[in-house]
């Protein structure tokens, strides 16, 4: 594998179709040659400003004129917060209110963050486990804090249930146990694994596309064909950017809910 | 040739993990098509039930994704 | 994988610059990105917190506040027209029963004028009839003493012609009796 991405290093030159699906999640400096230590500027630090510029756009600029009847970008905006807001309403509970910033914090960026990285030649920052796994552990440490200062003790009888029969309970304990702290795991993983797996596969089919500057007669049939497959995979993404931020920041609710009332 | 055979199992391997995402598939379209099915019989209760439904999306789908991961796994880093 | 990479950037980089394996699994760079997206997170949460998020819970609050003063208003002005509309209908109705009022006097005026003038038409109509009537009785007595005058002094010059003396009264006693028969 590393020997043929060797091979084929020269983009675009030489004959032979040149795969690197897994280049564009490269952590490069953005200056410089350097190597990458922890406080580089990289183009992990463009991205995340660029969604931060985004972000401050569409939510803060946007709300700057205060119009009653609003105008399209502060319609966004208001679309927005009371998605989230609602959404923290009906899964988490009133009295997650407080905690409503942080899971908006989360929603916006991880959306926006989806949305930049599909962006031609884009650095999708919602693609590495690094990432994905800070924001579930941080949601998963919180949620832990907030049960135990919530309900002290009582918090373990989330892992308790009581309606089920005794003999059965120890087992769905050890079960729950498991799945409790398979959470930031599965929490991570997903978004991170849907969003580099629709890149690499975008660039999959991309190395297909010139086929038929090697070959007519093989590439009159496969370029319209990974054209095609592009685009089609390009929507799915779309609706996968969006749908990965929300399913992140609904179970960010989900938990936030088992922490506060760890009765249910 | 002891390492091409190593390779060769990862990437057998690799191919092997991903039919782990059928089974996801499955689990998704189960969700989704029953959500369908109640929401048919009763539209009322629907609109209350989109969030439950994308739940038991992430849910089934994380499986798939655990699957898809062995296999990158399998691929890239073995 | 196999291939030793001779180059002091990272490990998880070929020399070329590819990618060796998944960038994602390179512990090389994810001290960077988790400092990044912690600086990324607390800037948005701050940037979250402290202005757009209680802007627009103000915006929106204040389009609900803006939305219930208009409908007072509105229902104000319903209730104004309402009003206007029981006012309208009211002076609607009096004008009519006015009107109606007004008709039945002018009715009753001019029954009474024409009643007036009725009785006053018939009562010099029973006059007018009574004078002729009277003219009519004279004319006859009139006549009727003019027929025994003529029969009388006709009788006379008839009895003087036959000779016979006769006097007045004799005469008139008979044409009387004559004329009564």
């Amino acid at each position: 594998m590393a020997t043929e991405a060797a091979q084929g290093a020269e983009h675009g030159a030489g004959g032979g179709l040149v795969f690197h699906p897994m280049d564009q999640f490269l952590v490069k400096p953005l200056f410089g040659d350097g190597p990458v230590g922890t406080f580089t500027v990289t183009n992990v630090t463009l991205w995340m400003a660029l969604s931060v510029l985004c972000i401050v756009g569409l939510l803060v600029l946007s709300s700057s004129g205060r119009a009653t009847v609003p105008g399209r970008m502060q319609s966004i905006a208001e679309l927005a917060y009371g998605f989230v807001r609602k959404m923290v309403e009906d899964v988490a509970g009133k009295d997650a209110m407080p905690y409503f910033p942080y899971v908006m914090t989360i929603f916006m960026f991880i959306v926006v963050s989806n949305f930049l990285g599909l962006l031609p030649l884009a650095f999708t920052t919602t693609s590495h486990i690094a990432v994905t796994a800070f924001m579930a552990i941080v949601v998963f440490v919180a949620v832990t804090v907030i049960g135990f200062v919530k309900h002290g003790v009582g918090f373990l009888g989330l892992f308790w249930i009581t309606s089920a029969p005794l003999p059965l309970r120890p087992v769905l304990a050890l079960i729950e146990v498991i799945s409790y702290f398979v959470r930031p795991v599965s929490h991570s993983i997903r978004l991170a694994g849907n969003m580099m797996a629709g890149h690499a596969v975008i660039k999959v089919f991309a190395a297909f596309a010139p086929l038929i500057t090697i070959s007519v007669g093989v590439g009159l049939l496969a370029t319209p064909l990974s054209i095609l497959a592009i685009s089609a995979i390009y929507a799915l993404e779309v609706l996968v950017a969006f749908i990965q931020a929300y399913v992140f920041t609904i179970l960010t609710c989900v938990y936030l809910r088992d922490a506060l009332h760890p009765s249910h | 040739m002891e390492g091409d055979i190593v390779q060769m199992g990862a990437y057998i391997g690799a191919g092997l993990a991903c039919t782990g995402m059928g089974g996801a598939a499955v689990g998704i379209g189960h969700v989704v098509g029953n959500y369908l099915s109640g929401a048919l019989r009763n539209p009322s209760a629907a609109g209350g039930q989109v969030a439950t439904m994308f739940i038991g999306i992430a849910f089934s789908e994380a499986l798939g994704i655990f699957s898809f991961l062995v296999a990158l796994l399998l691929m890239f880093a073995v | 994988m196999a291939t030793e990479t001779h180059q002091t950037l990272s490990a998880c980089l070929t020399p070329e610059g590819g990618a060796v394996g998944m960038p994602q699994l390179c512990p090389d760079w994810m001290g960077n990105q988790i400092f990044w997206l912690i600086v990324t997170l607390v800037v948005i949460f701050f940037i979250l917190s402290r202005v757009a998020l209680p802007r627009i819970a103000a915006i929106l609050a204040d389009r609900q506040g803006t939305i219930t003063n208009d409908l007072a208003t509105a229902e104000d002005l319903k209730a104004k027209a309402a009003q206007a509309e029981e006012a309208y209908e009211k002076a609607l109705a009096d004008a009519r029963a006015e009107a109606q009022s007004i008709v039945a006097a002018t009715k009753a005026e001019i029954k009474a004028e024409l009643d007036d003038a009725t009785a006053q038409a018939d009562a010099r109509i029973a006059a007018q009839a009574a004078e002729g009537e009277k003219k009519i009785a004279e004319i006859r007595a009139s006549a009727l003493e003019s027929v025994k005058e003529v029969a009388e002094a006709t009788a006379q010059e008839l009895v003087a012609v036959m000779g016979i003396e006769a006097d007045a009264r004799t005469i008139g006693a008979a044409v009387g009796t004559r004329l009564k028969g």
